[in-house]
């Protein structure tokens, strides 16, 4: 009995912990519609803070100071990148701003590792706080208690904060109903600095209240930031009740998970998710919200296939492209040979984002079923690359037309913490399942043919398929489905009301761009020769959001460029400098603040590019 | 027969009855106004005939076969088409495109993953657009138009699917008055020279009387009045319904929620 | 200095990287693959290129102590007039993001665009692994230095693939001779949920099993790698009432672990006994709150006194003013290593290093190693002992150094793993 109230009592420690970090979130995620993947950097550096402040300082006045002075120097921190940054981006497509977080992460890991060492820090204990208390007769660590309580105390702080002041009117109003605030003239911009202080604030909190239980290391931030993620969304996206209780019950599982099915560690929480999404589409305590496009945003304009000169430049490009094996070497080719798959990757991912209006956190999962596909392939069967290239897409394709069906049942961040969720299942199946999978050792020997074997083979198989595929699914964009899925983004009313069953729709372009991701993947895997579920992972997913969104997402070419400038910023960094993290980071910042459309998205914009209207 | 036959129409929420027995019908070629005060149960009504909501007794028949509880999407291939109260267009597409869209739907081409979806139905796009004084903006992008000229395309819309009934949800909300003039004016040649039907509300009175055909009134959810407007303008019930909100007699100009 | 002028492409100040990176973003295009392509032609006293790839940003706590000690190893042999009569040493080393698909590509520059003569590095088993797949396909060298995964050199071993660092079933079984002398009948494991704690706890077990058939095991938790719930997971391992517990964790989850654990007395009257917890990389930053009492592999470099060690810990800390890691050790052995088979083969050519590094004989900081021809491992060991705390901070005491050639299988055994 004392034994599973002391298991309650630290599921419930671990709860307040992850409320601190989500509740940050969500109050950003609320009134901006940012999706902020600095959370978890804020998070590190609030524990990094509290750990140089604490050892500065001493004693226990100072270990409390600099738990407070850590918070509110990282809220500072969350003000910077709102007023440099993000500030300028408010009007930019959908979710852009993520790009901008996304640099900022980068940023700061290699701040980090600059100002503190690679060395894991352990800070100080909490002073007074440093022993155990006898529960039922099993021991209790004291600070733990005071985390328990520290999670509802800050509940009701921030209920008062949101209740009992006008800031917390303004708040509440703009998380339901942005337009609504800035139709009533309200000051939105000191409203978004404001809440980007109090939740990087939080975040900071949260990462300086771990010091007494963990060493501060480079990799909290990756850590934290996806749960916390998980912990908003089954909550309710802007619901901070909803977080709390899912804080709990997600600490709660956890904690009780392992006694059960201790190896279920990896994928609990998004299992847990999963369930909940499918059961409640907006979380536990969410409402339905008015979608995140809307006002602010400048609506998509018309898509046109290529006139005499579109076609004369994609001609040239891929004449181009096919000139290249004569001038380069095997390095240069196998890097071109990425990038084709990478834009495939990319271009499928827009397809369901752009046209589809369907974000994507977990696109990734189908690049990675593609290569699984070809390498189970060859582990199990000693299929060849014909083979695998056959299967890769329609490896994909199946697992797209299973989860398809659930994801496309909900909307806006819903749906794409749903497809991150599964791309967690089936990565952590990749990963645990060794009999099959190879498990993180992953498979060995996926070679291509001998045929294909040079690099200039390869890449010349890379390209027809690569830009097949490209060509198809624009082909598929200017189809009538592609118009239907459009219509059905544009205004599911309407599309309705039309004869246009608009969840079928984007289910089958969900299996469209599934299998081509997979065809990507497939191609991936004889390019490198090995298959890994990293290939499945999170970063591979992140990589395709900041393809699409850096090409700019209401373009056609923008994946294509996209895919192509991260690809090579990524790969040239790397070998000039050991910093390339800071230096990619800054970059993508900059990309950012100078092309707020993406980079595709601005030039279009631009008065020589611009199309006249007829 | 006539083209839309509603009976016995009942749906309470919650242990209210919205909508209470209702039965009415509209002739090929006519235009049915529906009227009432603000919580008569319009809305309601108006949702259960297009398949948002299932009635809980009664029936829709449509030339004879039933369409109650069946969904937005079927009820408009047996042929209703609809207008919104508050506009809803393709936005990212030209006003051209728009109609071509619901022409592709209509023709059930959209599991078409191949051809060229502006090449298709472009003539017959173009016909409706110029029927109702569009054809010079068929290229603009529908996002950056006027919001009469979208209840135009929005009607264009509508009758692309060559609809037998037309369900028009305050047809001229939000419009200039002399908008609504134009748009009904054109609304009842359209229906005329089709015979389509259609059943319609409204909040401004002018429009009602000047260009509906017959008008049925509903209050708590019941049928009070029903016959052409000069007869239900004169019914002492429907006068004592609208006594004081004034709106039965005066210009309700923008009167959109 | 002329130690430093050799031409290893790593260390430059920070400023110098901003510079670079800079000029990365104008130039990011293919073009400068070219641009390196046509650059990489030959010279007159034509240096030796080794390609080193390892996880540097990352895993910087082991990496960067492996940086410095084959920069050290690399700086020696140069300033002893290299290899083969006066060729240096070259190291163009690169980070590999911590995926192995990145470190294929990486690998796949040095060899076509650097022309580098030898593979070396990884620390991660997966990254490591996608090396030595490349490194059979273009058959080159690769000397994989840190990865612990025993298919490394067994299951999905090849030609031209050797590992230096014992392998986790050598790490193991060193503990397990330990824990067999235990009195503990009750055991219960917690290692990261991956390949290497799934392989390190399968292997203690069955050796152990063997070794004391009396044992059972009453508990196993698999935490997440990086996001151990410390208490719960402590928790659970003592409500099973263990006498032992094996640990396979390691870095943040350690301390976490530990922290919990010691607070909870968990660990009080419990024997444990832990994999590489005794290395510096993991056990400084415990500071004095290192577990006192744990039976651990690890690398107590204060106290090893044989010359080969003093030697290397003189000019270390000379070099850098600073103490080695486990990986500093790694990576001087790695380069001496490399030297030692090319002086052997007497030529860079890619055949002959692999024959020459079968059966190589390398004097290592630890002592003399030998590269098996069998399997391709090296036999280096590790230092076996039990931790302690002076001075505020942790160490090992009553330590032995395990020979890793003591604790490998039979022949017929690994040949029965390794497809031949």
């Amino acid at each position: 009995m004392g034994f599973y109230l002391v298991q309650f009592l630290g599921g419930l420690a671990q709860a307040s912990s992850l409320f601190l970090v989500a509740a940050g979130l969500s109050i950003i995620f609320g009134v901006t519609r940012i999706v902020n993947f600095a959370h978890g950097s804020f998070y590190m550096l609030g524990a990094y803070l509290a750990y140089t402040l604490a050892e500065r300082m001493g004693g226990a006045v100072g270990f409390w100071s600099a738990i407070a002075l850590a918070a509110v120097a990282t809220g500072v921190v969350g003000v910077v990148m709102e007023l440099l940054v993000l500030r300028r981006l408010y009007r930019g497509p959908e979710l852009f701003q993520l790009l901008a977080t996304f640099g900022v992460v980068l940023i700061v890991q290699d701040v980090a590792l600059l100002i503190w060492g690679p060395e894991d820090l352990l800070g100080p204990r909490a002073p007074g706080l440093e022993g155990v208390v006898r529960i039922l007769g099993r021991p209790f660590p004291k600070y733990e208690l005071l985390l328990i309580a520290l999670g509802p105390i800050v509940l009701g702080l921030l209920w008062l904060l949101f209740h009992r002041t006008r800031w917390g009117t303004l708040v509440r109003a703009a998380t339901q109903d942005r337009e609504m605030t800035a139709a009533l003239g309200i000051n939105q911009t000191w409203l978004f600095t404001s809440v980007l202080f109090v939740g990087s604030l939080l975040a900071g909190l949260g990462g300086a209240l771990q010091i007494p239980r963990e060493a501060v290391n480079l990799h909290m931030d990756i850590n934290i930031v996806v749960e916390a993620f998980v912990v908003v969304v089954v909550g309710g996206m802007g619901s901070v009740g909803g977080a709390f209780l899912a804080a709990v019950l997600i600490g709660l599982i956890q904690a009780f998970g392992i006694l059960v099915f201790p190896q279920i560690t990896l994928v609990v929480v998004f299992l847990f998710m999963a369930v909940v999404l499918v059961v409640r589409p907006h979380g536990l305590m969410g409402r339905q919200q008015a979608t995140a496009r809307g006002a602010g945003h400048v609506p998509e304009a018309p898509i046109h296939a290529s006139g005499m000169m579109g076609r004369v430049a994609a001609v040239g490009l891929l004449v181009v492209l096919a000139a290249l094996p004569a001038l380069f070497g095997d390095y240069a080719l196998a890097v071109l040979t990425e990038m084709m798959i990478l834009a495939l990757f990319a271009a499928s991912l827009h397809f369901i984002m752009g046209p589809g209006g369907m974000v994507s956190f977990g696109h990734a999962a189908y690049f990675g079923l593609g290569a699984y596909g070809a390498g189970l392939l060859v582990k199990h069967l000693s299929g060849g690359m014909v083979a695998g290239l056959v299967s890769a897409p329609l490896f994909a394709g199946l697992g797209a037309l299973l989860f398809g069906w659930f994801c496309v049942r909900l909307s806006g961040v819903y749906l794409a913490m749903l497809t991150l969720a599964f791309a967690q299942i089936v990565w952590s199946i990749a990963f645990q399942w060794y009999a099959v999978t190879g498990g993180d050792n992953g498979i060995l020997g996926v070679w291509p043919d001998g045929w294909a074997s040079p690099r200039w083979a390869f890449y010349y198989l890379s390209l027809v398929l690569c830009a097949g595929g490209v060509l198809m699914l624009r082909r598929v964009i200017f189809s009538p489905f592609g118009y239907a899925l459009r219509a059905g983004r544009d205004s599911p009313l309407r599309a309705d009301a039309v004869g246009i069953d608009v969840r079928h729709l984007q289910w089958l372009a969900f299996t469209v761009a599934g299998a081509f991701a997979g065809l990507a993947g497939g191609l991936y895997a004889y390019s490198k020769g090995s298959v890994f579920p990293t290939l499945m992972a999170i970063p591979r997913s992140v990589d395709g959001l900041v393809m699409v969104l850096l090409g700019g997402v209401q373009t056609l070419t923008g994946p294509l460029v996209g895919a192509a400038v991260f690809h090579a910023l990524n790969t040239e960094m790397v070998r000039y400098t050991d910093h390339w993290r800071l230096t990619l980071g800054v970059a993508i910042v900059l990309l950012v603040v100078i092309f707020p459309q993406g980079i595709v998205g601005t030039l279009a914009r631009l008065p020589f590019f611009r199309r006249k209207e007829a | 027969m006539a083209v839309l036959e509603v009976s016995g129409l009942t749906k309470s929420f919650g242990g209210v009855q919205a909508v209470k027995g209702v039965g009415f019908s509209v002739e090929a070629g006519e235009l049915l106004a529906l009227v009432g005060p603000n919580g008569a149960g319009k809305t309601t009504c108006f949702n259960m005939l297009n398949g948002q909501i299932r009635p809980d007794a009664g029936d829709v028949r449509l030339a004879g076969v039933s369409i109650a509880g069946k969904s937005p999407r079927r009820i408009w291939r047996m042929g209703v088409g609809r207008t919104f109260q508050i506009t809803a267009t393709f936005g990212s597409m030209t006003v051209l495109e728009n109609i071509q869209m619901v022409l592709l739907s209509h023709h059930r081409n959209i599991h078409d993953l191949w051809t060229r979806a502006t090449r298709r139905h472009a003539d017959a796009a173009l016909a409706l657009l110029d029927r109702v004084g569009m054809a010079s903006q068929a290229s603009r992008p529908c996002g950056v138009l006027a919001y009469g000229d979208l209840k135009r395309v929005e009607l264009a819309m509508a009758l692309a699917g060559e609809p037998r009934l037309l369900l028009m949800d305050e047809p001229t909300a939000g419009m200039a008055p002399a908008e609504r003039i134009d748009l009904m004016a054109l609304t009842a040649d359209l229906v005329r020279e089709r015979g389509i039907a259609v059943l319609f509300t409204e909040h401004d009175m002018d429009v009602v009387f000047t260009h509906a055909d017959r008008i049925i009134v509903l209050n708590r959810g019941e049928l009070i009045a029903e016959g052409p407007p000069a007869a239900v303008r004169a019914n002492p019930h429907v006068q004592e319904v609208y006594l004081g909100s004034g709106s039965m007699y005066g210009h309700a100009g923008g009167k959109t929620p | 200095m002329m130690l430093d002028s050799p031409k290893t492409r790593s260390r430059r100040t920070v400023l110098t990287h901003l510079l670079r990176g800079v000029a990365g973003i104008a130039l990011a295009t293919i073009m400068t693959g070219i641009v390196t392509e046509a650059s990489g032609g030959a010279a007159a006293a034509e240096p030796v290129r080794i390609g080193e790839i390892n996880s540097y940003t990352g895993l910087p706590a082991f990496t960067l102590p492996y940086r410095n000690g084959w920069e050290l190893a690399v700086a020696e042999i140069n300033a002893n007039g290299g290899v083969l009569g006066g060729r240096m040493l070259e190291v163009i080393s690169r980070d590999d993001g911590g995926k192995p698909d990145d470190a294929v590509r990486v690998a796949n520059e040095l060899v076509s665009n650097e022309k580098v003569d030898v593979l070396a590095g990884t620390f991660f088993s997966h990254i490591g692994l996608a090396v030595s797949d490349y490194a059979l396909r273009t058959k080159k060298l690769f000397m994989a230095a840190e990865p612990l995964t025993d298919a490394m050199t067994w299951e999905k071993g090849n030609r031209y693939t050797f590992r230096l660092r014992p392998s986790t079933y050598m790490q193991a079984a060193m503990l397990v001779e330990q824990a067999a002398a235990l009195p503990a009948k009750r055991w219960a494991t917690v290692a990261p949920n991956y390949e290497y704690g799934q392989s390190a706890v399968t292997i203690f077990k069955q050796l152990l099993k063997e070794k004391r058939p009396d044992v059972e095991f009453v508990a196993e938790q698999w935490p997440a790698q990086g996001k151990i719930d410390a208490g719960s997971t402590v928790q659970a391992l003592a409500a099973a009432e263990p006498q032992a517990i094996f640990n396979v964790t390691f870095g943040p989850d350690l301390a976490r672990l530990v922290r919990e654990g010691t607070t909870r007395g968990a660990f009080d009257g419990v024997s444990v006994v832990s994999l590489l917890t005794g290395e510096p990389e993991y056990l400084d930053p415990m500071k004095g709150e290192a577990p006192t009492g744990w039976i651990v592999t690890g690398y107590p470099w204060d106290q090893i006194d044989t010359p080969a060690h003093k030697a290397f810990l003189d000019a270390y800390q000379a070099k850098y003013g600073d103490y080695p890691r486990l990986g500093s050790i790694v990576g001087y052995t790695t380069i001496k290593s490399i030297a030692a088979a090319i002086e052997k083969a007497g030529s860079t050519e890619t055949e002959a290093m692999v024959d020459a590094m079968k059966g190589l004989k390398v004097d290592s900081p630890f002592a003399q190693i030998t590269y098996r021809a069998i399997d391709h491992q090296a036999t280096m060991g590790a230092y076996v002992g039990t931790i302690a705390v002076k001075d505020g901070k942790g160490t090992m005491i009553e330590w032995t150094y395990a020979d890793g050639a003591d604790y490998l299988p039979a022949d017929d055994v690994v040949l029965k793993r390794r497809p031949q």
